[in-house]
């Protein structure tokens, strides 16, 4: 395949990776959507094996490789549970991080790669694999360290160093005088030393980055990651004169930026706020900020009286937030849902755009349980409708339904919009007990005289609500 | 020694209502109580005396010895002439009271050393609401009062188109939506009425609409909310614009309901004997203020009564007329009022007037008069507070829905665009042609990517994530082109150096390797997940 045969592929393969991304904007086109960047995958990949770039001594040890890491990938894809995509996810993220660092050193020592640059085209040629490996090598620790939080082998409770933002100024003054003496060096073995130590210093900034951030706060970090993959690989396009891999590095960073963008709104956070890390620990500790603790008592309520409720409502609408990612309750949600539809019962869902540990995670697991999509609405859609609601069903949200954030300005969450299940006639919140949210931040929601506490197991609660429901 | 509650017979003429239940004798005696009930008590609401008795309830033959052997009495309708005899020395009573209306009674009763708590005085704060009788039976009596209307209306409610001709809708007018207007709303609109309602507190807008009616408006200004969310009495401009207003609607409509009551004072009268004139023969008004003079000026309390062809209906016993039922929330409502006095819950209340509940209910304390409570302030204060929190929704509009367009400030567009100048500026004054056009593709990438992804629906966003670090592992091909370059002769001969192959090798392998997990696994738990979504 010639070079200009090669470039058009390119062309092609880029035009369905746009494509790939606009459909997956609406649920109706979102197969073709994944389908087109299945293509474009492969054309990209065809063309360069084939083209000139690769001559036919590679192709062994490529085919080896990618028939390994194709195994391994469909194995992945194939066993994760949904309720564990978030961390699936992060886990990838590290590996794009972990391939655009070995890029960036195979290129640097190679000496074919850099043999014909002089002057300013050195100097550009070596700041592109400098910000390759740096972006490379923050992307990699990061999503290591955020799939550890999430799949909770690390405590999610943000980790805050004495003094961290200032860590992080020399961390990157360290690295800008580096990179200086990264760029003055002439020979590979001179720059390997500030080429290494910059590494290790983006590891350890990855590390400290995610480490900071509190388990609230993971959709911003998981999409933020993404876009970091991103932004290597458009690093890495640079550095080997690659429009294809600039392309579409760009789209993924910036679509990355952008959907962490609309994380942090939704939130009402800026996103250097929740960047720079601690949520919930910047505010002081709640009671002392909050000034009013909710008063009140908790009105307990058993799962057959849940049933009854529900069963006599005529509308109805369950938030879920992570306590039903983690007791694996969808599917019985589902059953429920089913059971009130067949009713006559108009069942919506109401999804936080911040639910969950990472952006959409809810809606995923609802299309799991089947859940038709149409009924799964978001904050916006239905938050106005809560007042004609006789029955809200908080199962395993906290923050996301905490009045607090409307009522009390002096609350860490205050001004980030919540749903308003407290509007409805009746709210029945599914809890294992009385502790608060990610955020720290107590609930006056649970002492509302409209609202009911069903203590327990989301799914062994679900459970006897279904079976009271059936009965 | 735990203290017995006493639930006497109601000895009110009608009054079939009882302040216990079967269910709640239970309860009480959970919370530490002892119970006696006056034998026949619950008989006019269907609650026998054996229902009681296996309740774990003591029925007691007398209501002399009812009353003398209880410490607590809970009653429906506040004493008559013959109880207040009855009521024990330093003994405690409940029930509703009307201390307004009855100041006679009052000093009886302190003059027995008694101490009374009011069901109609419990303040009205959200944390009282579980407790508030009168809400409890308004709501009850809006609901008797469509029941009523519909006993004497001699149509459908609901509009039908039968073989036997076209049947149009009833339309219902209720004035006033408090509790009873609310639910006298809703029960309308069940029964397929077409409903419109008028208040003079704007706020209660909503409240109409959301019961299924529609609400009038009165087009003057003025503010109709008084203290603690009653209404209050309304200006004399005001009150012409609402006249207008009604005659109008009685005119079209063939039921009002009227429920409007201002706290203290005679119902004002809204329904003139003009208007009812005016209504179509076989229409009706359901007087729901009767006991306090009734909103129509023809209404005769307690009474049937047809004027002009217009069925007027005034009876003041709506919730007795509903016994089984009302019994049953005001049970319920007095149970909770036991549990606020009882929080020790070891059947000894304590009657602490420190609790802004308790004091506001209690209207006399061991033979000292306490009523009227100081005013409420708390009640005052939400719709101030809301204001704010109102805000909150507007800015929020949207997300992640087309809106990619609000426009930031003015400012700092400027210096976004002046950041963006420099920055322009200096790479185009240094970098090579070569990387102007990378960097030419790599910008409108940007903007492409900003572009496709700001409409995506949230719920999408975890597959978009999934498919774009799917598509990320396009940094293969960097690693690709690494596996087996061709070597350019010249390139290497000028560097002179070998490459260290196995090195580069490796590398790039590994690096193939790890993208192609990241690859295959990426769009295959995309295609998975996207699999799922259904309608």
């Amino acid at each position: 395949m010639s070079a200009t045969l090669a470039t058009v592929s390119y062309i092609g393969a880029t035009i369905l990776f746009i494509l790939s991304l606009g459909g997956l904007s609406n649920p109706e086109t979102s197969r073709r959507g994944n389908l087109y960047g299945m293509i474009g995958m492969t054309i990209a990949v065809l063309a360069t094996v084939i083209g000139p770039q690769v001559t036919s001594a590679g192709y062994v040890w490529i085919i080896a490789a990618m028939v390994v890491g194709a195994s391994v990938g469909l194995y992945a894809a194939r066993v994760v549970k949904m309720t564990q995509m978030p961390e699936l996810v992060a886990l990838m993220h590290s590996l794009v991080g972990l391939a655009a660092m070995l890029v960036g050193f195979a290129n640097y020592i190679d000496p074919a790669a850099a043999g014909t640059f002089q002057g300013v085209e050195k100097t550009i040629h070596e700041v592109e694999i400098y910000l390759g490996i740096l972006i490379g090598a923050v992307t990699f620790s990061g999503s290591v360290i955020a799939f550890g939080k999430l799949s909770a082998k690390i405590s999610g409770k943000p980790m805050l160093l004495p003094g961290r933002h200032w860590i992080n100024l020399i961390g990157l003054l360290v690295v800008i005088w580096f990179g200086w003496r990264f760029i003055g060096t002439h020979t590979v073995a001179d720059g390997m030393i500030p080429l290494a130590v910059m590494t290790a210093i983006a590891l350890l900034f990855g590390i400290h980055m995610v480490m900071a951030i509190g388990g609230a706060d993971m959709p911003v970090v998981i999409s933020m990651l993404n876009s970091y993959s991103g932004w290597a690989a458009a690093a890495t396009g640079f550095m080997l004169s690659n429009d294809l891999l600039i392309v579409t590095g760009a789209l993924v960073g910036s679509s990355g930026a952008i959907l962490s963008y609309i994380m942090c709104r939704a939130m009402n956070r800026h996103f250097i706020a929740v960047i720079a890390g601690g949520f919930g620990t910047e505010g002081g500790a709640p009671a002392a900020a909050g000034g009013t603790l909710p008063a009140g008592e908790v009105v307990p309520i058993l799962a057959a009286e849940t049933a009854e409720l529900l069963r006599e409502a005529k509308n109805v609408i369950i938030v879920p937030g992570y306590g039903m990612a983690v007791a694996q309750a969808q599917h019985a949600v589902y059953e429920i849902t089913k059971q009130l539809r067949d009713r006559g019962v108009n069942v919506r869902f109401g999804i936080h755009p911040v639910a969950g540990r990472m952006p959409g995670h809810m809606n995923v697991l609802l299309a799991e349980a089947r859940v038709p999509y149409d009924i799964v609405l978001e904050m916006d859609e239905l938050n106005a409708d809560f007042p004609d609601t006789d029955v809200a069903m908080v199962i395993g949200a906290n923050d996301s339904v905490n009045p607090s954030a409307q009522e009390d300005p002096a609350s860490p969450i205050a001004g980030m919009p919540v749903l308003e299940v407290w509007k409805a006639r009746t709210s029945i919140v599914m809890k294992r007990s009385m502790a608060s949210g990610y955020a720290g931040v107590d609930n006056p929601l649970f002492y509302k005289e409209n609202n009911r506490m069903l203590f327990g197991d989301a799914k062994k609660m679900l459970d006897e609500v279904l079976v009271a429901l059936k009965g | 020694m735990p203290q017995v509650i006493g639930v006497p017979r109601e000895t009110a003429a009608g009054e079939k209502r009882v302040a216990t239940v079967p269910e709640i004798v239970e309860k009480l005696i959970k919370l530490g109580f002892k119970v006696a009930v006056q034998s026949g008590a619950g008989d006019q609401a269907n609650f026998s005396d054996d229902a009681y008795r296996a309740a774990g309830a003591e029925i007691v033959d007398t209501a002399a010895k009812l009353w003398a052997t209880s410490d607590i009495v809970f009653k429906v309708r506040g004493p008559g002439a013959e109880e207040v005899g009855l009521v024990r020395e330093g003994g405690t009573l409940v029930s509703f009271i009307w201390p307004a209306q009855n100041p006679e009674l009052l000093k009886q009763l302190a003059a027995k050393k008694a101490t009374v708590l009011a069901m109609d005085s419990v303040p009205r704060i959200s944390r009282a609401q579980k407790l508030d009788a009168l809400s409890s039976m308004a709501n009850i009596a809006g609901y008797r009062a469509v029941i009523e209307a519909a006993h004497h209306f001699g149509r459908f409610f609901t509009g039908q188109i039968t073989a036997a001709g076209k049947v149009p809708p009833a339309k219902v007018f209720v004035i006033g939506a408090g509790v009873a207007g609310l639910a006298a709303i809703g029960t309308a609109s069940g029964l397929g009425a077409i409903v419109r309602a008028n208040d003079t507190r704007p706020e209660v807008g909503d409240q109409v609409k959301s019961m299924g009616g529609e609400f009038v408006t009165v087009d003057y200004q003025e503010e109709g909310t008084g203290v603690g969310g009653y209404a209050k009495v309304m200006s004399e401009g005001f009150l012409k614009a609402q006249a207008a207003v009604f005659a109008k609607q009685a005119k079209e409509v063939d039921i009002i309901i009227t429920t409007a009551l201002i706290p203290g004072r005679p119902a004002p009268k809204l329904i003139t004997a003009e208007m009812v004139k005016s209504m179509k023969p076989g229409s009706i008004i359901v007087d729901m203020a009767a006991e306090q003079g009734g909103n129509c000026e023809l209404t005769v309390p307690h009474e049937v009564t047809v004027k002009h062809g217009v069925t007027i209906i005034g009876y003041s016993d709506l919730p007795s007329r509903l016994s089984r039922q009302s019994s049953t929330l005001y049970a319920t409502n007095l149970f909770r009022l036991a549990e606020e006095l009882c929080k020790t819950k070891d059947g000894i209340i304590n009657v602490n007037m420190e609790d802004e509940v308790i004091r506001g209910t209690t209207v006399v304390k061991e033979g000292n008069i306490t009523w009227p409570p100081p005013a409420p302030k708390l009640s005052a204060a939400p719709p101030t507070a809301a204001k704010p929190a109102a805000v909150v929704p507007a800015a929020r509009k949207g997300h992640g829905h087309g809106d990619a367009g609000a426009p930031s400030s003015a400012k700092s567009m400027t210096i976004m665009f002046a950041v963006a100048a420099v920055l322009f500026w200096f790479i185009g004054a240094n970098a090579p042609a070569a990387f102007l056009g990378h960097f030419t593709v790599f910008v409108l990438a940007c903007f492409v990517g900003y572009m496709v992804v700001w409409n995506v629906t949230p719920a999408l966003h975890t597959p978009l994530m999934s498919v774009t670090n799917a598509i990320s592992s396009i940094i293969a091909i960097g690693a690709l082109v690494q596996v087996a370059p061709p070597i350019m002769e010249n390139a290497a001969g000028a560097a002179g150096i070998d490459r260290p192959e196995v090195w580069i090798l490796g590398l790039a392998v590994a690096g193939v390797a790890l993208t192609s997990i990241n690859m295959f696994g990426g769009f295959a738990v995309t295609q998975r997940m996207l699999q799922m979504f259904r309608k």
